[in-house]
Order: C-alpha cells, then structure tokens, then sequence
C-alpha cells in the first residue's frame, strides 16, 4: 500500500450517488463547510440526463492554491450507489481513499490493496435509526457527510451554522439533522480513529468571495438590468436561468401597493416564439431576453436574422451543451461559438460575450442589455453548463450605484418634433448606429415598417443594389464602432519576456490559469489573454502580433474560437495551435500541460531531458 | 396596382373626431395585383379605424410573410409595423404587446403563414388569449410563392394549373373556437358593408379576436373549379346575421322586430347589433357556433358575420397579474433592486 504523506487542504472528493435520492443538499453542505473554513472550492455536479434512477456523481475539488478548475485523480470517493461500485473504485488514485456504505459485503473483486476502503454501514445505522422510510433515504446523505467531516477533520461548529442557516424558520429539522451527522461522526471515531492521509485546516483564503452558480448570476443580471418580458423554452442547462430570473423578480418586482407584476414572463411553445417573443418586446421599448441551449439556439437562427438586419436589441444567454444535435444534454462544451457569431441567414454578424465566472455572468447579462440597445443588435452570452449549473467561487456581484441604463439611440416625441424629416436607418452620427422609434412615441412622426426585407435609409422596401449594399456596409461599420465598446480582454504578462501566449475563454480560464503556473515551475512561460467579447478588439489583435505561438484553449472538437480569429483577424493559422477537450467534462490542468508539453517538443521549445510533464 | 391615390386633396374631406380624414388613414401604393382582395381588406381597416376615431399612433401592425402580410404597408402610415418572419407573427405581437398593454395590435397574416407554417403559434396565441385583431386574409394558396396550395383549400378545389387538392382544409375559426378564442368572426374581402363592423367590434374586443376573411387570389385562385375564387365565394355565402356596429355612447337608433336582433355590449361600452339573425344559433354559445360551422361546411356554405363572442373573458395580461403600467414605461428606479439589496445577496452567498 502507498503511503502519501498527509496533505493538507489539497484534495479531490467525489461523490457517488443514486439521481433523485436527496444526496444534492447533504453534497452541498460539505462543499460549503469547506468554503466557511475559509479553504478555495469548486464544486461539480456530473449528472445524467435523466429524473431518477441513474448514477450522478458530485465532484469537489479542494486546493490551498486557488485553483478551481477541475484536476485529474480523486483523492477520497464516497460511494452510496452499488451500482457503479466498480467504476467508483476504479476511478480512486493509488494511495486514496474509498469510503462506502457497508452494510452489504463488498465483494472481493473489487478490492484494490493500492487503496484504502472505509467501509461504514450506512444503511444499516439508517434502518437502526429511523422508521420513516423517507427519513432513511434523507438522513443516510447527512451520516456519510457527518464521517467524512470526521475523517477529513472539518469544524463540527461550521456544519451546525450551516444546518442552522438552511433550516432556519424550520427549526424542527435542526437537531435530526445534527444528530445525523453526529451519528456519522461517532461511527468514525469508534472505528476509524487514526487520521487519514487527507485533512482540512482552517485558512483565510477565501477573502469577500461567493459561492453562487452562473445561471443564478444571470438570471439576477437582467433583473438589474431592467429586464421586463423573459420568454424561454424549457432547456437543460438554462431553465434554471429563467427559474433565477422569476425568484428574483418575485422578490422585487411585486408592485407594493397592487400586488401587481411589474414583469412579464411567458414559457412559449418553442424557442422560435421565445426569441420571437422577446424580439417584439424590444421593439416595443421593453428590455426583453430569452435563455437557451444548442438546440434552441439552431432553432432561434432566422429570428436572430432579422434582429440583426432590421436592427432590433435582442439579449440571449445561451448556455451551452455538448453537441451535435441532443448530444450530451448534462454535460458541458464551448460548442457554440460559429454558430452564435454568424446566426442568421446571409451576411450575419452577432456579439458575442464571454463570462468566465457567476460574477461576470451577472455583469455581463447586465451589459449585454446596454450594449444591445446601444448597437441595436443581438447580444450573445456565451456561458455553459458547467458554468451556469455548478457553484463557483467567485467575486462578489458588483453593481455600481450610479449605473445609469444605457437605452441608446431612441428618439423622443420633441426631438422628433425638432426633426424635419426622420430616416430610420440614417447614419446621422458617423458610428453606423442609426436612430429608433419605439411605438406610440408620436402622433404623426417617427412610424415606420420594420422589416426583414432590404430597406433604404428611410426604412422603405428596396431592391435597388447600391442602396442594399450601402446599407449592410453600414452594418460593418457599426460592428467595428461595436469593437470599440464590448469588454476588453483580460491580459495577464508573464514576468519573464516568452514568445509563447495562451488564448482561453469563459471556463477554459481556471484550467488555463493553473496550467500556466504549472508550466512556469518548469521554466515554461506563457503570457495569457482571455477573450471576454466579439468582436475582437484591437487589443487581441495586437496580442496575437506580438506572440509567435499562441495556444487556443477551448472546449469543442473544431477549435471554434481558433477559426473565428483566424477567420475575423487574418492571423496566419499555424500560429495558433489548437487545445481541445471535448469529452464533456470541464477541461482541466493536467489535459492543457500535457497537450502543450507535446506541441512544445515538436517545436523544439523544450528539450526532451528539460521537464516531464 | 390597384387604386391611385390622388395627389391632391379636397378641402373639405370629412374628418373623424379626431379631426383626421380617411386619407390620414391610408399607407403607401399598394403592390399588389389588381383586383387582389387583400386591398379591399386593408380599405376595410382604413375605414375602420377612421370611423372608429383611432390615434394611428396607438396601432402597431404587425405582420408575417406572404402578399398578405405586405398590407401593413398599405394602411395606416402613421402606425408601426412590423413585417417579421414567414409564420411567426403571433410571437412578435405577443412581445409587444407584453412590452405595451396600451397600444391596438392588428395582426395581419395569411392563410400559408397561419395555417401551415405558423400553426404553431397560431394555436398559442390563441390559448393565451393575446389581446390583439388577428386578421387572416385567406385566399387558399400561396400567393407569393406563385400558387401552391395551402392547408386552407377544400378538398377538390381545383387550383390554377389544374391540380385538384386531396387533403383536408384546416377552418381556422372552428379550430380558434375550440381553441378558446373569444372574438371570432369571417366575412369576405367582397363585402365590406359586414367587413367594416366587424373589424371594428373586433377591434372594440379585448382578448384575442380573430377575423377570417376570404380573399380571393385573382392570379393563382380565381379560376372556375376553386372554392376560393370571387365567383365561387359570392354564390356560396351564407351570412349569419347583418352586423350593425354602435360605437360607445352613440345611440342605437334604427329599430328592427323583436326577436331578430341581438345586441352584444363589448368592452369599451360599444355595442355590436346582429340582425336578422339565423335560426337556432347563438354567438354567445360555443356549441351552438360550432354546429353552424359544422352545418355550413356539410352543405358547402360559407358562414360569415360574427360566429363567436365572449366578452366575459380575461386576456392574458390579466391573466399574468402585469400591471396596468405598460412595462416599457418602467423606469430604473422601479426596475433595479439596486445596491444594498445586492449586497445582502452576496452577504447570503458566502
Ligand atoms: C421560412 C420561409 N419559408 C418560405 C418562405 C417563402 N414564402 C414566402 S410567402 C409564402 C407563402 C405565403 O402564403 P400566405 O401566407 O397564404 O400569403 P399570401 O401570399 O397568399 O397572401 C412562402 C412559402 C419564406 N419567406 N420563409
Ligand atoms: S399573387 Fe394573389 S395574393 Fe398575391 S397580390 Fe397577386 S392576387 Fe394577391
Ligand atoms: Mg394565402
């Protein structure tokens, strides 16, 4: 047997549960104790596409250093679900740790002797216990919580706050659920008293972070925003978005005096009406989003056209999914981005915003809105599932008092009146943003048909070539006075001078950031930029130029964002080497180091004898 | 084209209450081809709304694809309008009209862009009960599209290149009556003496208010063998009653014998007179319109005038509690729970 030294607060847990047994919260609260001892965490769920029944399995990853990205090898399983016994026990790195319900045998075959087993008769103290079969389910999760805080020595204290917390108002539930723990905590102690080979210990690390996942972000992002009108089609991984979004509102958006919704939300019959829904709702002067996924965003195509031609805001938040098709519905990817950027029929350009965290996925939703209706365009928020359905640590939201809506070029009924005569796609300011008219502003000025068809400058139906041509290269133009205004990248220098850059983008982030520090150990190093928008400003232009080779790190099988830059920005493709996870589950440290070791021997920056990775 | 629009305008032109004449009405020449019935539906809405006293800028139109949906483009130039995407117009209205409670939403569609393409939302706009005139100008084929056959052409009607329609023809006010609908009328693009009145009791509904009008295609339909040419419809008619509409606080001043009118009262107070009304049918029964329908389609009628009318229904705003402020005049200050509110979340959060 391996004998690891113990290691402090640097440890993966995973959790093997049975879907739709309750095991989400007890998970959580584990997840959370170890945030409130001030220790960085970043939680995952791995589930299936499925209500009941199949394997799930909860991913927590431990580590002193900050990294939250996902890292190859568990460190301690607990496995409640016989089912996929041989699987979970397989998947435990030599040296770790497999704690199961052992009220059945394991059998023989699946004991590994380079791994312990902690065996802990779960269902057995549950029958011993409780009478309510119900009870036996629920309070069997709070058992193994309560020996796994034992073994990995977490503070009693903070498990009682947390259970405190969640059950307050509920106070009946407090002491069973304490008790269960302390049942799980006594069955440790009488039997496994030596201390494991992992532990946690108290730190300060985690500083004014959140714990919050993407899509709560979100979904609270366009409640500040201003957003009224939500139309959405129920989509894994982004109802929970709207879910947010109706909380929220439910919360805030109660007119006091009347009772009254001073919000509107409409689940349609498919993401078609959804995006077609909120489209009107803009036009009409309301700040209007709709939420979706890869299929629904294929579907959302000819109405993203229109928006774009006829120049109406529209915000949309896909989150994606692994693809093609229904591909893998709980399972993550960056799969979108052509799609997003060129959806719509013909010439169709959209922006793109990129949220690496549930802090930028609030600040991003909520930008999307201004920089919508500032460029009467649509707005993409690019997020995923892992994203958007898993907790992160995050900055605090941020929302700055004097934030004032940015509404954009809309005409009011006296500058109309000022007006002698009123062009509805005019380029009056030089910018390629043209001035609107929102419905009902005025009785005799300012109307207008909006259509889809080729329109001149006074929004009248053409056929006539240059006035057709004059007209989509003023969309050009507007698209690059859009550069100027999305979100710059972020850019993070090495200290020593390097040729090398990494390119990365929304949850590619963790991984990449950790993958670098990696590298830097080994005398490897890289400058960093993640990308936050398209189009890409002048400051990823000049990012690339200055690099030699840069790797793309992203999460789809066809290097997408590669394309696009190579595509938007003429850069010579063998600059760009590609990094690509597309298993479905979030990309991690080890899979970037190891790919770009190989890329780097071939291109003789490192020697064979320099480093191992 | 059909009609010129002079150039010129006589002083002395009849003006609405609103001080504004027919003409103020109007939208730009139509491109349609001569003799279309879709223009006589966009003169009826012109006429509609004048007599109805209108602010045009309180209309938004609101249209799919088709020859049909260009018509918001012939009526009405000091309204919005919105030509969108082949079928999907029930969606955009619904937006707007969530966004703006307060304005008068004219859907304009055609019998491809509802019944075929569009069903889909066609059958949801209906259930939610938008409050909006849903207008189908049906001529049975695809006009713009040079003539196919739609999914509203009856069995055995014979098109324009001789092919002779196998498939069952979908009756969009049977199907808006089972689904809901609380305003359902149709009449005939030929016959704007019934056309004006009920677009305007339409109008006057709130709710979802559909009018089905039978619009002969003079190029691709209007051939003998086609049950949707002028001739075919002209001798198949079957009006349910003459349909008088009374505005709000206008006295009811023609009289007619006990027992042949009825007289709904609509929202706004106007009243809708139906006189000389058919025999054993109620417009205020479901079961009772939908037997006429049935009726009719077994003898080759068509039914028009009012088919169906609840007024005693609630539309979808109020069905969602919204509040009477149209959402697009919220301001900031209402909207955004602001920084403190945001600072306990996060509080929450850790
Ligand atoms: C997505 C899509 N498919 C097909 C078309 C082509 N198209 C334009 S109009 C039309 C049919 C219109 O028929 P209808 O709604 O009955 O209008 P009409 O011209 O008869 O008034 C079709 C199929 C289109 N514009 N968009
Ligand atoms: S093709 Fe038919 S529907 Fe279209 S404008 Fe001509 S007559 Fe009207
Ligand atoms: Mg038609």
């Amino acid at each position: 047997m391996a004998k690891n030294k113990s290691k402090v607060n640097d440890l993966v847990v995973r959790f093997a549960n049975v879907n739709g047994t309750g095991s989400a919260s007890a998970n959580y609260l584990f997840a959370k104790a170890v945030f409130r001892m001030g220790i960085p965490v970043s939680p995952k769920n791995i589930f299936p596409s499925n209500i009941q029944g199949l394997p799930t399995w909860y991913e927590v990853r431990i580590s002193e250093k900050g990294y939250l990205g996902r890292r190859d090898g568990i460190d301690v399983m607990v496995s409640v679900n016989p089912q996929s016994f041989a699987k979970d026990i397989a998947s435990v790195s030599s040296g770790g740790y497999f704690l199961y319900d052992s009220t059945k045998r394991l059998h023989s075959d699946l004991i590994r002797d380079d791994i312990h087993f902690i065996g802990i008769p779960l269902m057995e103290i549950c029958i011993r216990e409780y009478t309510d079969p119900r009870q036996r389910l629920l309070f069997k999760n709070i058992i193994y919580v309560g020996a796994l805080s034992e073994l990995l020595k977490i503070e009693f204290s903070v498990l009682e706050e947390l259970i405190r917390e969640q059950f307050s108002g509920k106070e009946k539930l407090i002491a069973p659920n304490l008790n269960a723990l302390q049942l799980g905590i006594q069955y440790v102690k009488e039997h496994f008293p030596e201390q494991i080979n992992f532990r946690l210990e108290r730190r300060n690390l985690v500083g004014d972070a959140i714990l919050m996942d993407g899509n709560t972000a979100a979904g609270l992002g366009a409640v500040y925003a201003g957003a009224t009108v939500a139309s959405w089609y129920p989509i894994t991984p982004s109802t929970s978005l709207i879910e947010a979004f109706e909380d929220y509102c439910k919360q805030f958006r109660i007119d006091k005096e009347t009772g009254k919704k001073n919000y509107a939300i409409v689940q349609a019959e498919d993401e078609l009406a959804a995006i077609g829904m909120a489209i009107g709702a803009n036009w009409n002067g309301a700040r209007s989003f709709t939420a979706t996924s890869g299929p629904g965003l294929s579907l959302m195509n000819e109405f993203l056209g229109i928006a774009y031609f006829s120049e109406i805001p529209v915000v949309l938040v896909d989150v994606q999914r692994a693809g093609p098709s229904t591909g893998m519905p709980t399972r993550t990817q960056q799969s979108d981005i052509l799609n997003a950027a060129y959806c719509g029929h013909g010439d169709t350009k959209n922006i793109l915003l990129f949220p690496s965290t549930p802090a930028e996925c609030f600040e991003m939703v909520a930008d999307a809105f201004d920089l919508s209706d500032s460029l009467q365009s649509p707005v993409l928020v690019m997020s995923d599932l892992d994203l958007g359905m898993n907790d992160h640590m995050s900055a605090p939201l941020k929302w700055n008092s004097d934030r004032k809506y940015k509404l954009g070029k809309v005409m009011t009924e006296k500058e109309l009146d000022a007006l002698p005569k009123y062009g509805r796609y005019l380029d009056v300011d030089d910018d390629g943003i043209p001035y609107r008219t929102i419905p009902g502003t005025h009785p005799t000025k300012g109307a207008y048909v909006t259509r889809g068809s080729s329109h001149d400058e006074y929004a009248a139906y053409t056929e006539d070539s240059p006035t057709y041509v004059r007209i989509v290269n003023r969309l050009l133009k507007k698209f690059d006075t859009a550069k100027k205004m999305v979100p710059k990248p972020e850019i993070i220098k090495s200290p020593q001078e390097t040729k090398l850059g990494f390119l990365y983008f929304g949850t590619s982030a963790y991984a990449s950031q950790e993958a670098k520090d990696f590298l830097a150990e080994h005398n490897i190093f890289v400058n960093a930029i993640r990308i936050k928008a398209f189009p890409f400003s002048k400051e990823v232009e000049a990012f690339i130029e200055r690099h030699e080779t840069i790797f793309v790190i992203e999460q789809n099988r066809d290097a997408q964002m590669r394309t696009l830059l190579i595509n938007e920005l003429d850069v010579n493709p063998k600059k760009l080497i590609k990094v690509l996870n597309y298993d479905g589950m979030p990309i991690t440290a080890n899979f970037i180091a190891k790919e770009i070791s190989v890329d780097l021997k071939a291109h003789l920056y490192l020697s064979k004898e320099s480093v191992s990775l | 084209m059909t009609y010129l629009k002079p150039k010129f305008h006589h002083p002395d032109l009849p003006k609405n209450k609103l001080g504004y004449t027919r003409k103020y009405y109007e939208g730009s020449l139509s491109t349609l081809c001569a003799g279309c019935g879709h223009d006589s539906i966009s003169a009826a809405i012109v006429e509609a709304c004048f007599e109805l006293n209108i602010e045009p800028h309180k209309v938004a139109k609101m249209s799919g694809i088709g020859c049909s949906s260009k018509t918001p483009a012939y009526f009405l130039s000091n309204s919005h309008g919105f030509n969108s995407v082949h079928g999907r117009m029930p969606s955009v209205a619904t937006g707007a009209n969530l966004a703006n409670r307060d304005l008068l939403y004219l859907g304009v569609s055609g019998d491809g862009d509802s019944a075929s393409i569009g069903m889909g939302q066609f059958v949801h706009v209906i259930r939610r009960n938008l409050n909006m005139v849903y207008i189908v100008m049906n001529n049975g084929c695809y006009g713009l599209t040079k003539g196919q056959d739609s999914a509203t052409a009856d069995v055995g009607s014979k098109n324009k290149s001789g092919n002779i329609n196998q498939f069952e023809g979908i009756d969009l006010c049977g199907l808006a009556i089972e689904l809901g609908a609380t305003f359902v009328a149709q009449s005939f693009s030929g016959d704007k003496a019934q056309l004006v009145p009920l677009l305007q009791a339409a109008m006057s509904h709130e709710g979802f208010a559909l009018v089905n009008v039978l619009s002969p295609c003079v190029t691709f339909n209007n051939n003998t063998g086609s049950t949707k040419s002028y001739d075919y419809v002209r001798e198949h008619l079957e009006a349910t009653a003459s349909v008088d509409f009374v505005p709000y606080a206008e006295e009811i001043t023609t009289q007619y014998e006990e027992g042949e009118t009825k007289s709904i009262q609509l929202h706004d107070g106007s009243w809708l007179e139906l006189h000389k009304l058919a025999q054993g049918w109620n417009p205020e029964d479901k079961i009772s319109a939908i037997n006429a329908l049935q009726n009719a389609r077994k003898h080759h009628e068509i039914l028009t005038g009012l088919i169906y009318l609840d007024t005693d229904n609630k539309e979808l705003h109020d069905l969602m509690n919204t509040t009477d402020v149209p959402l697009n005049k919220l301001t900031q200050d209402v909207l955004c729970p602001g920084l403190e509110v945001l600072e306990s979340i996060n509080a929450d959060l850790r």
